[in-house]
């Protein structure tokens, strides 16, 4: 069987502006931004689009005058960017565009984000937030292995230093912090310091998929899809997010993400040591350190070691999460973060990134979600075609 | 010291599929739905049993003894009603199962991994009463 994305081309990325907040914008606006960005970076007219996925789909194919336009407004990153490539695959779309964006969303500082709030029966008298129902997984997995504080602020410090000298960085310049910074900031929900955590941003993000034969007259290097999968234990935030949740298999929702690796990596005939670079989503330090073991880096309870051994950092064994990601790049709403992951992958595999290029990078890996949420989507990219 | 919040937090809106647990929890019972074809807990009320696919579901009572399986210290409340520090925790059941509630009644560096907890209902407002857990000895 030949590979299911092997005409498949990410053509086009952008990310706009990313701030604490963006001024005159709300998310349908700064999507517009993040689309146009797109598509000019692809090098495709706007007619040529003829299919939008994202949560203002409908509004792009108006606003565009991209009718009559498949249209299908979901919002979460890895899996539309699958989607959109499956669309291209079977021949239902030409050139697929990707675009969400967050703005104007969080306005009331007393209370933590709204998307962080969940209200469902089993858990809103318990004040959970997303940080919370995170740092339950965490200490379990601290529980089971003996990872400790400073392994997670080792992770936290490296992102946020790979943002502190990205000058497309929200937090550009704010550091550099050492893990003795990390462990010093105040604590939220222990083991979680302010600065184990995601930061709130607005911005947008976008891409354009296209089949290898349109991206032969584009100007950029193509980007393959080499392989992608999701997994789901149920919806977020509703139960208790117990470590050892099982469902079809004996994989732990600790471990979620590992299923779907595991596709990517056979789909994509590799193996974890063929990846050159992790942008690894990062919404919590710990969600690394799980990662780094649920996609198979390294042993189960060695992720701790792993990072302690400096493998994440610049010039490591596997850098991770290199522009700085949600907790110094940008955490931009609901779904253009999701997306920022495959947007640096691209980034790192055409070799355009100003900052923490990783040199040669042939493989990335990007991820989406976390244990917290009881979802994790990954996605395997590659300079070479499938 | 964690003690249980205050009458004002946000509080749970019942499901029909989960009046039952509630209506125990105003009652000081704490309820657990099971599938009496194959005895498997639900992760959450439901009208099927997730394994068997059986629709002979019962609420026997939990003696509410457990032990802590995780567990957070919240420093940071989600929104200003929620009194700080409070440690929302999941307890495994002696009868096997697991659920989100929040450990009162001892500081917060005394909570470890199986801590022995026993469980003890605080109203969150005139209908609900909510399951909260606190050391045993
Ligand atoms: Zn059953």
């Amino acid at each position: 069987m030949s590979h299911p994305y092997r005409d498949v081309v990410i053509a086009g990325v952008h990310n706009t502006v990313q701030a604490r907040q963006l001024e005159g914008h709300d998310s349908e606006s700064i999507t517009f931004e993040a689309a146009l960005g797109a598509l000019a970076d692809a090098g495709v007219p706007t007619p040529e689009v003829d299919a939008v996925i994202g949560a203002h789909a409908q509004e792009l194919v108006l606003g565009l005058r991209l009718g009559p336009c498949t249209r299908l407004p979901w919002q979460l990153g890895i899996p539309i960017v699958l989607e959109g490539a499956d669309l291209v695959a079977s021949g239902r779309a030409d050139v697929v565009l990707i675009a969400a964006g967050g703005a104007s969303m969080y306005t009331d500082r007393t209370a933590t984000a709204p998307w962080t709030r969940p209200a469902n029966e089993f858990v809103v008298g318990y004040g959970l937030f997303t940080a919370a129902e995170f740092a339950l997984m965490a200490r379990r997995h601290m529980v089971m292995y003996g990872t400790t504080p400073e392994q997670l602020a080792t992770v936290a410090s490296t992102i946020r230093n790979n943002g502190h000298v990205n000058p497309d960085a929200v937090y550009f310049g704010r550091g550099p912090f050492t893990p003795a910074d990390i462990l010093a900031s105040r604590l939220v929900a222990e083991p979680f310091h302010l600065l184990d955590c995601a930061m709130t941003s607005e911005g947008g993000s976008a891409l354009v998929l296209t089949s290898a034969e349109r991206a032969a007259d584009l100007p950029n290097p193509p980007v393959w899809i080499l392989g992608g999968a999701s997994d789901s234990y149920g919806p977020a935030y509703q139960i208790a997010p117990a470590w050892d949740i099982v469902g079809r298999s004996d994989v732990p929702a600790g471990y979620v993400g590992r299923t779907a690796a595991r596709h990517a990596f056979a789909t994509a005939g590799l193996a974890p040591d063929d990846v050159d670079v992790a942008e690894l989503y990062d919404p919590f330090s710990f969600e690394i350190i799980r990662q780094l073991e649920a996609y198979g880096f390294c042993p189960d309870g060695e992720g701790g070691a792993f990072v302690d051994d400096g493998n994440i950092g610049p010039g490591g064994r596997l850098p991770v999460t290199t522009d700085g990601g949600t907790m110094s790049y940008s955490h931009a709403g609901i779904n253009a973060q999701q997306l920022q992951r495959v947007i640096r992958g691209v980034e790192q595999l055409r070799g355009t990134c100003a900052t923490n290029q990783v040199h040669g990078a042939e493989v990335a890996i990007c991820s989406n979600g976390g244990s917290g949420a009881l979802f994790t989507d990954v996605m395997l990219l590659g300079k070479e075609r499938p | 010291m964690l003690e249980p919040q205050p009458v004002g937090i946000p509080v749970p809106n019942p499901s029909p599929a989960s009046k039952p647990y509630w209506e125990g929890a105003a009652r000081g019972e704490l309820l657990y739905q099971r599938c009496d074809d194959c005895g498997t807990i639900a992760l959450r009320p439901g009208t099927v049993c997730g394994s068997c696919l059986g629709r002979n579901l019962s609420w026997p009572r939990s003696a509410g003894l457990g032990s802590l399986y995780s567990w957070t210290v919240v420093w940071r409340p989600q929104q200003p009603a929620f009194r700080v520090p409070y440690a929302p925790a999941i307890v495994a059941l002696d009868e096997g199962f697991r659920m989100m509630s929040a450990v009162v009644g001892c500081e917060p560096e005394e909570l470890r991994a199986d801590l022995p907890l026993a469980v003890e209902f605080h109203p969150a407002s005139d209908d609900i009463s909510l399951p909260y857990f606190r050391p045993r000895t």
